[in-house]
């Protein structure tokens, strides 16, 4: 059974002038299918309004959906009755670390979700734990927030998501603040949750990079999904991907220019050793 | 400039006072405040500056470091004894021109400072030996019977400590700003008092609106873990008594029977 399964899900934002009256409805989401299975790996690209945010609120219920249906992890995400269970299986992770840590203390940022579910104390104190070591933050269990870093502070962020134990964990732009380094950081957690303990990730970015480790790349433009498939499959179309405004990362940019110049290379090459590869062989 | 600005300063240290319980020490306050209020007289000052000294000198703060918060009521201090000096009615000691100084003015105007002084002093023993968490939490606790009479305890508290939180990170975000506009010429620091309070505006307008802004980021990234309200929530640090704390209590109660029965018994 697929963990997240959306079938034709539509969301519309009303535009209302300033005494309330509807000026106009602006389709964020535009008949979204979407399935993932449990322990994927999936990324959602998309450039800036193309209604990946609004598909990641609908994931963790905070938005609702006006048409179509949402299953996520077996409870119907249009009933209000499963809003709680859903909340609790689905993490979710922002984009601006600052605003979404609520303590001032690292062990009690994490401990905040526990806490509103109920977990008795000490099982708290083991799950904290745990979740810290799972993103390398242990050692910083006792320090303020403030003095965090910008990937140090989204890993404390995912901690806080991983201490509630979900089934699945959704990234909305958690990179997009981050420098170069914060970037790397909290990739490889995200990638080490996902491959050591077997939680489904939904990673939302605009960074190509990011995403070449992926199980499945879902494009999103203007409301709708427009590609999907492997990071290969994805990547292979280069010029289908520009004309979404989306970048290709650039080994696969040369790859690509160097085929247009004649060469005989591949299409879809992700990284550099396969460029490598394929260069080797020509000659 | 602004960094400088410190709210609930905490001074870290391992003392008896410091390992309290929240509960009991909010509790001390509020009788010690009361008992300045009802003491009367030389015995019942001594009293209570002996129940000071020994707090103080229990909660291992130094004495230096606490009086610093005197400096802020230097002025609320003289403001108050001059007018106790000057309009208190009775037996004229000294009179010149249209003011008169009475004894009892003298004696009323040396126990107000008193008062005062002991006030600042001893409530600053509160927040000098608790963290902001600690006593928001003890606060949550003790004040909870509220809740019956529709009083969001919890909500409260919630507020208090998010906003604790959040001091460092706008004060870091107005410093950000006035850089900003001080790039582009604006200038916070010449002219009289209304012309710098209206070149605040451009300040003060952004950082409301981003203050907003992370408002709602923050409202919707707790709901996203599962926060909804106090309701059938558990602690991960929750407060426990031990005996040091029953101890206290009693310390407590000692020191209010005692100013009291001062206050009934003894004239002096």
């Amino acid at each position: 059974m697929n963990i997240i399964e959306a079938r034709k899900l539509v969301h519309e934002y009303f535009r209302r002038d300033e005494e309330g009256n509807v000026e106009g409805i602006v389709t964020a989401l535009d008949g979204v299918d979407l399935h993932v299975k449990p322990g994927e790996f999936v990324a959602i690209l998309g450039h800036n309004g193309s209604g990946k945010s609004t598909l990641a609120k609908h994931l963790n219920v905070l938005l609702r959906g006006s048409e179509g249906t949402l299953w996520i992890d077996g409870k119907d995400a249009m009933d209000e009755k499963s809003l709680w269970e859903i909340r609790r299986n689905a993490g979710m992770v922002f984009q601006n670390p600052d605003n979404q840590i609520i303590a001032s203390v690292v062990e009690e940022d994490v401990a905040f979700g526990p806490e509103n579910i109920g977990v008795p104390t000490d099982e708290i104190w083991k799950r904290v734990e745990k979740s810290l070591k799972s993103v390398r933050m242990l050692q910083y269990r006792g320090h303020s927030p403030n003095k965090l870093s910008g990937g140090q502070k989204q890993r404390v962020a995912i901690a806080g998501v991983m201490a509630m134990e979900p089934k699945c964990i959704v990234l909305d732009e958690p990179t997009a603040m981050l420098d170069p380094n914060g970037r790397k950081e909290v990739l490889d957690a995200v990638e080490a949750l996902n491959r050591e303990k077997g939680v489904t990730v939904i990673f939302i970015t605009h960074y190509m990079e990011e995403v070449i480790r992926a199980d499945k790349v879902y494009v999103m433009d203007h409301g709708k999904v427009v590609m999907q498939g492997t990071p290969r499959q994805v990547f292979s179309q280069v010029d289908v991907l520009k004309s979404y405004r989306l970048d290709v990362p650039q080994i696969t940019l040369l790859a690509y220019e160097l085929q247009k110049a004649g060469l005989d290379v591949p299409e879809g090459i992700l990284t550099r050793e396969e460029l490598v590869e394929a260069l080797c062989r020509l000659y | 400039m602004i960094r400088d600005i410190t709210i609930g300063q905490y001074y870290p240290s391992n003392s008896i006072i410091h390992k309290l319980d929240p509960r009991v020490k909010l509790m001390g306050a509020f009788v010690y405040v009361l008992s300045l209020f009802i003491f009367r007289g030389i015995a019942g000052f001594a009293a209570v500056t002996i129940g000071l000294a020994v707090l103080i000198w229990f909660s291992k703060v130094p004495f230096r470091y606490m009086v610093k918060g005197l400096k802020a009521i230097v002025v609320i201090l003289a403001i108050t004894a001059i007018f106790n000096l000057f309009l208190t009615p009775g037996k004229p000691l000294v009179s010149f021109w249209k003011f008169r100084i009475t004894q009892e003015g003298l004696k009323s105007a040396a126990f107000m400072m008193v008062r005062l002084t002991y006030l600042i002093l001893g409530s600053s023993v509160l927040t000098l030996t608790t963290t902001p968490n600690h006593l928001t939490d003890g606060m949550e606790k003790s004040l909870r019977p509220l809740n019956k009479i529709g009083i969001p305890v919890h909500e409260v508290s919630m507020i208090m400590s998010i906003a604790l939180r959040f001091i460092p990170i706008l004060v870091e975000e107005t410093d950000k700003i006035m850089k900003a506009q001080l790039a582009r010429g604006a200038d916070f620091e010449s002219g009289n008092l209304i012309k710098r309070a209206k070149s605040m505006v451009p300040l003060l307008v952004p950082l409301f609106i981003s203050a907003f802004r992370r408002a709602n980021d923050l409202a919707m990234a707790m709901e996203a873990r599962c926060y909804n309200g106090g309701e059938g929530r558990t602690k991960m640090k929750p407060l426990k008594y031990a005996r040091r704390d029953a101890a206290a209590y009693s310390f407590i109660a000692v020191y209010f029977i005692g100013i009291i029965m001062l206050r009934v018994w003894v004239q002096i």
